[in-house]
C-alpha cells in the first residue's frame, strides 16, 4: 500500500522562493491532517542547518517553521545522507526531531513508493 | 486517467510554463481528464491579465484561458503566492486597497488546500518548475 | 512501482541530472526536457558518470524532440537516447506511478 504524499525539498533557504513556499505547502497539507512525508535532498539539506538567523535580510526564519513539523504530527522526515556528506554536514549536528537519514537507493524507493510527489 | 498539474514557473522567463501547456493539450487530446491546474510560486504570473507580449509571440495567459474554456478546466492560483506577487482579483484588490485587479477571467484564487486536494484526488501529479 | 524523472536543466550549469541519476532505480525512466536535453549530447558521453551510470543500468532515457530541434541539437544526441513528443511524455507519465521533477 502506497503512502500518500511525499514532498521533495531540493533547494537551499533564502536564495529563492522554493524552500519557503515548499514549506508553506508542507505545513498547509499537514494542517489538513494528511499523511505526508518530507524528503530533504541536494541543497535542500541546508534548510536543516541549526543557527539560521535571517532577520537581517530580512526574511522569516524557515528553520523555526520546520521545527513545527512534529507538532503537526509529520512523522516521516527524511534526509539524504550523501547530500549531507558532500556538503560536510554531519547528521548528528541536525536537531530536527524525528529526522531519518536515507541513502540514494532508499530515496529511489521513497520516490516510487508514494502516491504523489510534490517537487520543490 | 485523472491528472493534476502544478506550475511553479513564470511565463516568458522560463519555458516550463510552455511545456506545461503543451503537456496539458496532449493529455486532453488523448482523452484524459485534468482535475486541476494549480499555479504556485512564480507560476501565479501566468494569470496576470495585464501582460502584453508582442503580437507574434505566445500569450500564455490567453492560451490557458482558451484551453480552460474549451475543456472546463479548473485553473487555480495560490492566494498567498499571488498576493506576494501582485496578482489580485477584485475582492483582494478591494481588501488591500489597490487601484486595480489583474486576475484574468477563468482563473480563480484559492488556498494551498487546493493543491493538496488535487494531489489526493488525481491519479497523477506533474510539477513544472523553473 | 517506478518513477518518471523529468530533468529540465543543462548539466553544464546544474547538478540536477547527476542528482536524479544517483537515486534512479531499475525500472525508472528519465525524460530530458527544456535545457535538460543538453544532458544527452553525444559529445559529453565519454566523461559523464551521470549519463553512463543510467545507461549501464539499463534505465531508459528520453529527450523531448521539440526541445532538441529548437536548440539545433538534431543528430547530436547519444543514439541510446530516444526522442519523444508530448504524446510520448503523456505515455511515460501513465507507465510510471510517480513523477519527480528535477528543476
Amino acid at each position: 500500500m502506497s503512502q500518500q504524499l511525499l514532498f521533495v525539498c531540493r533547494h537551499s533557504p533564502y536564495g529563492g522562493s522554493n524552500a519557503r513556499e515548499g514549506l508553506d505547502a508542507i505545513l498547509a497539507s499537514a494542517a489538513y491532517g494528511q499523511d505526508i512525508g518530507v524528503l530533504f535532498i541536494d541543497d535542500g539539506v541546508f534548510q536543516l542547518l541549526p543557527d539560521q538567523a535571517p532577520a537581517s535580510l530580512p526574511q522569516k526564519n524557515l528553520s523555526a517553521n520546520l521545527s513545527a513539523l512534529p507538532l503537526y504530527e509529520v512523522e516521516r522526515i527524511y534526509v539524504h545522507s550523501e547530500s549531507l556528506r558532500e556538503r560536510g554536514v554531519p547528521f548528528d549536528s541536525l536537531t530536527l526531531e524525528g529526522l531519518q537519514a536515507v541513502n540514494s537507493h532508499e530515496v529511489g524507493v521513497l520516490l516510487s513508493g508514494h502516491e504523489q510527489l510534490l517537487s520543490f | 486517467m485523472k491528472f493534476a498539474l502544478a506550475i511553479h514557473a513564470a511565463p516568458f522567463s522560463s519555458s516550463a510554463s510552455q511545456t506545461a501547456l503543451k503537456f496539458a493539450q496532449a493529455l486532453l487530446a488523448e482523452g484524459h481528464d485534468i482535475y486541476r491546474v494549480f499555479f504556485y510560486q512564480d507560476g501565479v504570473h501566468t494569470a496576470n491579465e495585464l501582460v502584453c507580449p508582442p503580437q507574434d509571440e505566445q500569450n500564455l495567459c490567453r492560451e490557458w484561458q482558451s484551453l480552460a474554456r474549451a475543456h472546463s478546466l479548473d485553473l487555480v492560483v495560490c492566494i498567498a503566492a499571488a498576493l506576494r506577487r501582485g496578482v489580485l482579483n477584485a475582492e483582494e484588490a478591494e481588501r488591500y486597497d489597490k487601484a486595480a485587479q489583474n486576475l484574468a477571467p477563468t482563473f480563480s484564487i484559492s488556498g494551498l488546500g487546493q493543491l493538496l486536494d488535487a494531489a489526493v484526488k488525481s491519479d497523477r501529479l506533474v510539477t513544472f518548475g523553473a | 512501482m517506478s518513477t518518471l524523472h523529468t530533468v529540465n536543466k543543462s548539466p553544464f550549469e546544474h547538478q540536477t541530472l547527476a542528482s536524479c541519476a544517483r537515486v534512479c532505480l531499475d525500472g525508472d525512466c528519465v525524460l530530458l526536457l527544456e535545457d535538460g536535453v543538453y544532458g544527452a549530447l553525444a559529445a559529453r558521453a565519454p566523461t559523464c558518470a551521470d549519463l553512463n551510470g543510467l545507461l549501464q543500468r539499463g534505465i531508459a532515457i528520453f529527450a523531448l524532440e521539440d526541445d532538441v530541434v529548437a536548440r539545433g541539437l538534431t543528430g547530436q544526441l547519444l543514439d541510446t537516447v530516444t526522442l519523444t513528443d508530448y504524446q510520448g511524455f503523456v505515455k511515460l507519465s501513465l507507465e510510471h506511478q510517480t513523477i519527480q521533477s528535477w528543476y
